[in-house]
């Protein structure tokens, strides 16, 4: 038995030292150091995740790392959820770092960061008090401000970075103001988790709702909750590929964890109205930010916004859990908790995946616009099969590892029924359909992101001079895309931590049974089954019943052959007469209309002759996010405008200035007095 | 929970499914054909086109590739494990308990992506085009049947469509009930429009630019073309018996019925099946395909009686035991 402060400081002394060796090395061997580095960062964050859900780190305090206060670390079950997911993928994405930054992509400085931005991540769930949880907060947010900037030559990158950094820094704000009021209540403002969770039943309704709504301000902003979510479609996407996957399947995680922790565990469990919060934020950001993948037309961006959608998913399950245990429907609440774990765990694999496959196809490319894309799957087999297993989780169908956090959530929905009066009936059907258009949705989003990217004929000549990636990055997608595989087959593999985590949530399994997550996965009290594992037998059964059916008359059938494509006889075709991304997603683009609110120029040029002979057609589009242009853009304005005021006073003079300084401290003394 | 009579039945479906899809097409062109003043093929006609297909040679067009030639398969395969899932002969099938309502949903969709992907895969404009229509509709179409589902799942304390079909047999008061009513409205929209039929698309189309299934596969030929056109015709079928044993439940053997109760489940389906084709044919011969832009007003109307359904079972309806 260990600390947990032990643990921090190994964790700490790994990623440092992988710091100083890549700082070190020559730079022929820099990438190969700093992707080993964070892999051996993830496995200790694995072997460390191992040890909290089994219950084997103490809580410790340790007085010289932070002054004043000293810093607090405990590791319970849930962090060592967390823990495990964000080690797995450390793991994954530093392996795929050791090829990917040999290509030359990255430079030295943003390689010796990659180490200690996992191991920040990694001591984050391990904090125990506020000081410690915020410290190791901002060194995640300092380090992957770092990362992001890692191609800042390029003037996107430096705008989305300039973007995550404000968001970043005001979520920050709202988490230390949010924590602030929580610690004042506790006796002799003691900032412990300990003392915050003894102190909650202390905390009047009015501060108890201000702690609520910021933290969730400042968690939902990490997490990409709509309308705090702006950030995260720039910011990801400009990330280099393994960075880009740290982000946007173990970062965010941070921010439900946060949620969970603060919300749930220290400030919990809460009365209704902070479910339904937590469920109209969740609804709104995952329709939003799955309509904007579903119009996407660069890839990384319509990853990035699926994330933002299925953090939505995985805040509705939270709610929803929230709502019925506050209605007194414990075994319900812990389905949809576990949903929200499920699902958590589900999408990190498929989103990691999905990424490493993405940032393969730009770094070899140098492309990431779809309509652009194309003919990857002969120059690419093995990037396009890892991108075809992620792109199925992510649209949540049977066979892919999105599945059954969908499932269940569902199910809880479903389940839900006469909790809570007339409110509920009212809002679980909104759930439900939301939950049915974020899937639907997700899966032409998907279709179009594998579809168009990747089958037909190459766009333009970067595709077509593609090769596959190198040993290293096949490697990590492989172990990616295994991992996809045993969640969607055997949820079952989960059963072992989630058994330890569900009874330390409120939510949870404290209060009566959790599902089952066997080959058949059920509910506690309800019917209601679904097995991954035995669909996928069905399903291969009948592939091999098809398979057999068409073999009738193959004896008698003339030898199969090739031949040009009929194209209704059209002939000659080339790549500028394919369907684009842009044309994919131009129905769902029309039928949302006034949600998107696309600008569209569209010139006609006619000869001078006839209107009817036409010289020239060009029709351009773009989606904005109009979350950005409708909530964000009038605060800037607003803010420079005030910035601009302020200006005028600043005249130079000195004599202007000591004037100012008079006024400010008789105003000051008339206030005081 | 592997009983005799509930693999027996789960087998009947897969066969009767498997033989009687294209007939079920077959039967529903001849009601359109007289009604229309023609004589019509008869309904053994897609069997026979099914029969010319399978003996021509395989045909993979330059440029595509394993997608192009799974596609079919998968949707074959899809359409046969929902066959045998889905409640028509027997409650009781062993694949019940495997995959709900919502997997069901799910396995259909599956297909439904392996032919888009399919079209895109061959890189013609064509292709393209089928291939983001029938994903749009597709995207619209599974909000519905998911809030339909809930309603219907929500009296059941179920979704598993068994123990909903026989709760529904065991209570027929609750076929008469508005949630019901409002879910069959909406389901019925649904299927019309996944199974292509008018007024979405089109079945008997020669215009590409009209078409929504058929732009997909214009590329197929031999057997791969009569795998697709088969399962089409499954996948038409087993949603008619989902929709008719969702709100008509009687003659479904149960979980543990004998040969004889197997034989009348497999009869009750047939007729009602037959009788709901023949309704759907007759009321094409009214109908105009809409414009493809005015397909989301009609699929955003079902969804909202699927909303309201959902909402009137959530009232209508008190907790588990």
């Amino acid at each position: 038995m260990s600390t947990a402060a032990c643990f921090a400081g190994v964790l700490g002394g790994v990623s440092l030292s992988g710091a100083a060796a890549v700082a070190a090395v020559p730079t022929r061997v820099s990438a190969a150091a700093s992707g080993l580095a964070t892999a051996a960062v993830g496995v200790t964050g694995l072997v460390g995740g191992a040890l909290a859900v089994a219950g084997d780190l103490r809580p410790a305090w340790v007085g010289w790392l932070v002054p004043l206060s000293g810093a607090s670390f405990a590791a319970d079950a849930t962090s060592g959820l967390f823990l495990l997911v964000i080690g797995a993928v450390s793991v994954v994405a530093g392996l795929y770092t050791v090829g990917y930054a040999a290509h030359g992509h990255l430079g030295r400085a943003p390689l010796a960061v990659l180490p200690v931005f996992a191991g920040a991540m990694l001591v984050v769930p391990l904090a125990a008090a506020v000081t410690t949880l915020l410290l190791f907060w901002e060194i995640m947010a300092l380090t992957s401000l770092l990362l992001v900037l890692a191609e800042w030559r390029r003037e996107q990158v430096r705008a989305a970075a300039l973007s995550y950094a404000a968001m970043t820094q005001l979520g920050f704000v709202a988490i230390l103001l949010g924590l602030v009021v929580f610690a004042a209540a506790a006796p002799g403002h003691a900032e412990t988790f300990p003392a915050l969770r003894d102190a909650a039943v202390h905390l009047g309704p009015g501060p108890r709702a201000a702690v609520f709504l910021l933290t969730l301000a400042g968690f939902g902003s990490k997490a990409g909750l709509v309308p705090l979510h702006v950030w995260l479609p720039k910011a990801h996407p400009e990330a280099p590929g393994p960075v880009s996957a740290l982000m946007s399947a173990a970062m965010v995680n941070l921010g439900i964890y946060g949620i969970v922790r603060v919300d749930f565990v220290l400030l919990g469990p809460g009365p209704r109205w902070w479910g339904l919060v937590l469920l109209a934020v969740g609804a709104l950001t995952a329709v939003y930010s799955v309509l904007q993948a579903a119009v996407a037309t660069d890839l990384k961006r319509l990853l990035a916004y699926s994330t933002s959608e299925n953090m939505g998913l995985i805040c509705v399950a939270l709610g929803t859990a929230a709502v019925l245990a506050a209605a007194g429907r414990p075994a319900v609440a812990a389905v949809a908790t576990t949903a929200a774990l499920v699902h958590l765990v589900g999408h990190a694999a498929f989103k990691t995946l999905g990424f490493l496959a993405a940032g393969g196809v730009a770094a070899v490319t140098g492309q990431r616009d779809l309509d652009a894309l194309g003919g990857l799957a002969r120059p690419m087999p093995v990037t396009t099969v890892a991108f075809g297993i992620a792109a199925l989780g992510a649209a949540g169908l049977p066979l892919g590892c999105g599945f059954v956090g969908e499932w269940l959530l569902v199910q809880a929905l479903t389940h839900a029924v006469a909790a809570g009066g007339t409110l509920l009936a009212l809002v679980v059907p909104l759930a439900v359909g939301v939950v049915a258009l974020t899937t639907g949705l997700g899966v032409a989003a998907m279709v179009k992101a594998f579809g168009v990217g990747f089958l037909a004929r190459p766009r333009s000549e970067g595709a077509q001079r593609a090769g596959e990636v190198p040993a290293t990055m096949i490697a990590a997608m492989a172990l990616g895309a295994i991992s996809c595989g045993v969640l969607a087959v055997a949820p079952a593999v989960l059963v072992p931590v989630l058994s330890r985590v569900l009874p330390e949530l409120p939510t949870g399994t404290a209060h009566g049974p959790g599902p089952a997550l066997g080959t058949l996965v059920r509910l506690p009290g309800v019917g209601g089954s679904v097995s991954p594992a035995l669909l996928a037998v069905a399903v291969g059964a009948g592939v091999l019943l098809a398979l057999a059916a068409a073999r009738w008359g193959s004896r008698r059938r003339p030898a199969a052959r090739t031949a040009a494509l009929w194209t209704c006889g059209g002939g000659g075709l080339t790549s500028r007469m394919e369907y684009t991304a842009t044309s994919f997603a131009d129905p769902l683009r029309r039928v949302f209309d006034a949600v998107l609110r696309p600008d569209v120029e569209h010139v006609v040029i006619a000869y001078a002759q006839s209107p009817y002979l036409l010289e020239k057609v060009s029709y351009r589009s773009w989606v904005h996010d109009t979350v950005e242009v409708v909530l964000y853009r009038p605060v800037l304005r607003a803010v420079a405008a005030a910035a601009r005021g302020a200006r005028r006073a600043h005249t130079g003079s000195i004599h202007a200035y000591l004037a100012y300084g008079a006024a400010g401290l008789l105003v000051a003394l008339v206030v005081v007095l | 929970m592997l009983s005799v009579s509930g693999v027996a039945g789960m087998v009947t479906q897969v066969v009767g499914v498997a033989a009687g899809a294209p007939l079920l097409v077959g039967w529903m062109r001849q009601v359109r054909a007289r009604l229309e003043g023609r004589a019509g093929p008869g309904p053994a006609q897609p069997w026979r086109d099914l029969r010319k297909q399978l003996h021509k040679q395989n045909i993979t067009p330059d440029g595509t590739t394993v997608v192009f030639a799974a596609a079919p398969v998968v949707l074959a395969g899809t359409s046969l494990v929902i066959a045998a899932i889905v409640p028509g002969v027997t409650t009781g099938s062993p694949l019940d308990r495997v995959g709900d309502l919502f997997a069901v949903v799910g396995v259909l969709l599956l297909g439904t992506v392996a032919l888009a992907l399919a079209g895109l895969d061959t890189g013609t404009a064509f292709g393209g085009m089928g291939a983001s229509r029938v994903v749009t509709i597709a995207a619209l179409v599974e909000p519905t049947i998911l809030v339909a589902g809930v309603a219907l799942s929500v009296p059941a304390h179920s979704s598993n469509l068994g123990r909903i079909v026989a709760t529904t047999a065991a209570d027929p008061g609750l076929v008469a009930s508005p949630a019901a009513a409002l879910a069959f409205a909406a389901l019925a929209v649904v299927v019309v429009a996944e199974t292509g039929r008018l007024p979405v698309d089109n079945p008997a189309t020669h215009l590409e630019l009209t078409m929504v299934h058929e732009a997909m596969i214009l590329e197929y030929t031999g057997p791969r073309l009569a795998l697709i056109e088969w399962a089409a015709a499954m996948r038409l079928t087993v949603l008619l018996t989902l929709l008719v044993n969702l709100f008509v439940p009687w003659g479904v053997a149960g979980a543990g019925a004998g040969p004889a109760g197997l034989l009348v489940g497999l009869g009750a389906v047939a007729f009602k099946v037959a009788a709901l084709g023949t309704a759907l044919a007759a009321a094409e011969v009214f109908l105009a395909k809409l414009r493809l832009f005015r397909v989301p007003e009609l699929l955003a109307g079902s969804f909202l009686l699927g909303l309201l359904a959902a909402t009137t079972s959530y009232f209508l309806t008190g907790p588990a035991g």
